[in-house]
């Protein structure tokens, strides 16, 4: 069965796990095959989307210089809402507007093609418009990949698993089970175009300069769950992403794209989008299981890294760089095992498990590990938390005759109804072990 | 929170494809299973691009043209795992210009 090998590794999928990894190892001189089912790499990707110049920047330190960046962010809000209105904090600091930049909003479809075109001239060669279909097994050894094309099967000494958070290979070749509805987001979002100096005046920003807006509450009806809304160049980016178990256990049948016309109708959000023009609508999941639910993520002849195998962060709405940044130390480690000769046996791939226990990824997703378990537990965290905060903030805020005072008996009465306040102080207790 | 009206349809129409037809990429292993023992049919509202559908009789149908290859079809079908499903060939299914 064993065939020759033509390549040194075959990285599936050319999203930023993909692209980091066959990158760096390309770099390095390995012979690499990147194989991507979309007609282009980023065609079937989708993300919020900011971008974390770090991860990045380790792999291409110049990439500022040519890479699609939409506008670096100066400003963050951070909205919680009831039905009608929000109380939030604003973020925005005159040193997130010096370069280097440290966030970018991107869009997916033009970044991924641009990483891509470095993957290339780094030497790799991909092949797009190809499904792998399975993995290619020499007894427990991965030796190569089956395409749905004729002739379809490639052979090298490695395969990296970069394929995304549905990881269909994965599963197929039994490394683990089935994704559970409880450690997955679905997310739905649409782009609307306007024009440059309405987006401007709208958010108070330069010509390069951005905003983003996380939300919190009634938006997800009930359900654990988050709002987001980024300025592009020439677009606004909106849109929400619940628990897939909530989404499927709702009493409402509230279906996303309800939820998401939903959401963009709501007063303080409406007159942000208003003119809008809608030219993209997308779904996807968000892994979001956390430390608890990452798989094993190497073998024999085999990788995982990225949405893949659960890397996101989901605490602080991080995934794309530790895809890049799990693509790259897997990178590293492949070339590590090429140089000492040994081949590719589980034994000299987990020093990737090293690596990334050491790195910020590990690091990271270990102290929030129990968060994912705290907020399921507690959906008070999405639902009457903004509402009490927002109805406090609008009560205190009303000059109607009342007395302060009166408000605020009236507001600790109104929180110890919706929650006992024992309640209250163990939930800031648990979200405060959570995070800390 | 009350329901609002969308039509998804209105949706997806700005949305690019390239649809294999007669092949779609995911589909019922069991009409029997969705008609007559799955009570909640997930599918028919959580799929964001509403490819599931509830008929008169309590049968579930599926057209995938305007599926946008998310995965939560399969996964919340984990009762039943009545969804056969694969990713479409190669250079099909949905194409996002912006993502
Ligand atoms: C709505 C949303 C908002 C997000 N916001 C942010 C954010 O603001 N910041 C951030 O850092 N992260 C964000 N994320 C997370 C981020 O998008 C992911 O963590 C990141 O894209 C993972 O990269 P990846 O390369 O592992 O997977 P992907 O980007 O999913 O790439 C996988 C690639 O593999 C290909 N592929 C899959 N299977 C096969 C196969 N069998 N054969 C061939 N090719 C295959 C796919 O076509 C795809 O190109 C967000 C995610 C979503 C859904
Ligand atoms: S993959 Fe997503 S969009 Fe496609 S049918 Fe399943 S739930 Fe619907």
């Amino acid at each position: 069965m064993k065939k020759p090998s033509q390549f040194d590794a075959i990285v599936v999928g050319a999203g930023p796990s993909g692209n980091a990894c066959a990158y760096t190892m390309a770099k390095a001189g390995l012979k690499v095959l990147q194989i991507e089912r979309g007609e282009y790499p980023g065609s079937k990707n989708v993300q919020g989307a900011i971008l974390y110049a770090k991860a990045l920047e380790e792999i291409i330190p110049d990439f500022r210089e040519d890479a699609p960046l939409e506008r670096h962010i100066i400003e963050q809000r951070m909205w919680m809402l009831d039905e009608s209105s929000f109380v939030g904090t604003h973020i925005r600091s005159e040193e997130y507007n010096k370069p280097p930049y440290n966030r970018y909003t991107i869009l997916r479809a033009q970044f991924d093609k641009w990483f891509s075109s470095k993957v290339r001239e780094a030497g790799a060669l991909l092949i797009c418009e190809t499904t792998v279909d399975h993995l290619i097994m020499d007894g427990e050894q991965v030796v190569g990949v089956q395409c749905d094309r004729l002739n379809g099967d490639v052979y090298a000494d490695m395969v990296i698993l970069a394929d995304g958070v549905n990881s269909t290979l994965a599963r197929k070749a039994g490394f683990h089970g089935e994704i559970e509805a409880g450690n997955v987001a679905l997310a739905v979002k649409e782009i609307l175009f306007m024009p440059e100096d309405v987006i401007r005046q709208r958010f108070n920003i330069g010509e390069e300069s951005g905003v983003v807006i996380e939300m919190v509450g009634r938006i997800t009806d009930g359900m654990m769950g988050t709002g987001f809304l980024y300025t592009n160049k020439e677009s606004i980016t909106i849109g929400v992403g619940c628990m897939l178990a909530d989404f499927k256990a709702n009493p409402n049948k509230t279906t996303p794209y309800g939820l998401l016309e939903q959401m963009k109708r709501h007063p303080s959000i409406a007159p942000l989008i208003e003119g809008g023009e809608m030219k993209e609508y997308c779904a996807h999941l968000i892994p979001e299981g956390g430390f608890h639910a990452i798989p094993q993520i190497y073998g024999n002849g085999w990788m995982i890294v990225g949405d893949s195998g659960g890397f996101v962060n989901a605490v602080h709405r991080e995934g794309s760089n530790l895809a890049m940044t799990t693509g790259r130390l897997a990178a590293e480690t492949a070339i590590a095992a090429k140089a000492a000769g040994k081949g590719f046996k589980a034994a000299a791939l987990s020093d990737y498990k090293k690596k990334l226990d050491a790195s910020f990824v590990m690091k990271d997703l270990y102290k929030y590990r129990d968060m994912p378990a705290v907020l399921h537990k507690n959906p008070q965290f999405f639902t009457s938390y903004p509402d009490m905060v927002a109805q406090a903030a609008r009560t205190m805020i009303t000059v109607d005759g009342v007395d302060k005072k009166t408000k605020e008996r009236a507001i600790f009465a109104n929180f110890r109804q919706t929650r006992k306040l024992t309640g209250l102080m163990g939930d800031a207790y648990k979200l405060w072990k959570a995070i800390r | 929170m009350n329901a609002i009206a969308v039509n998804v349809e209105d949706k997806l129409f700005q949305n690019r494809y390239r649809v294999d037809a007669g092949r779609p990429h995911i589909k019922i292993k069991s009409a029997d299973v969705c008609t007559n023992i799955c009570v909640s049919k997930s599918c028919t509202y959580v799929c964001p691009a509403s490819c599931y559908k509830t008929e008169g009789n309590g049968s579930v149908t599926l057209i995938t043209d305007g599926c946008l290859e998310c995965g939560s079809c399969r996964i919340i079908c984990s009762d039943h795992a009545n969804v056969d499903w694969e990713y479409p060939r190669g250079g099909h299914g949905i194409l996002f210009k912006f993502g």
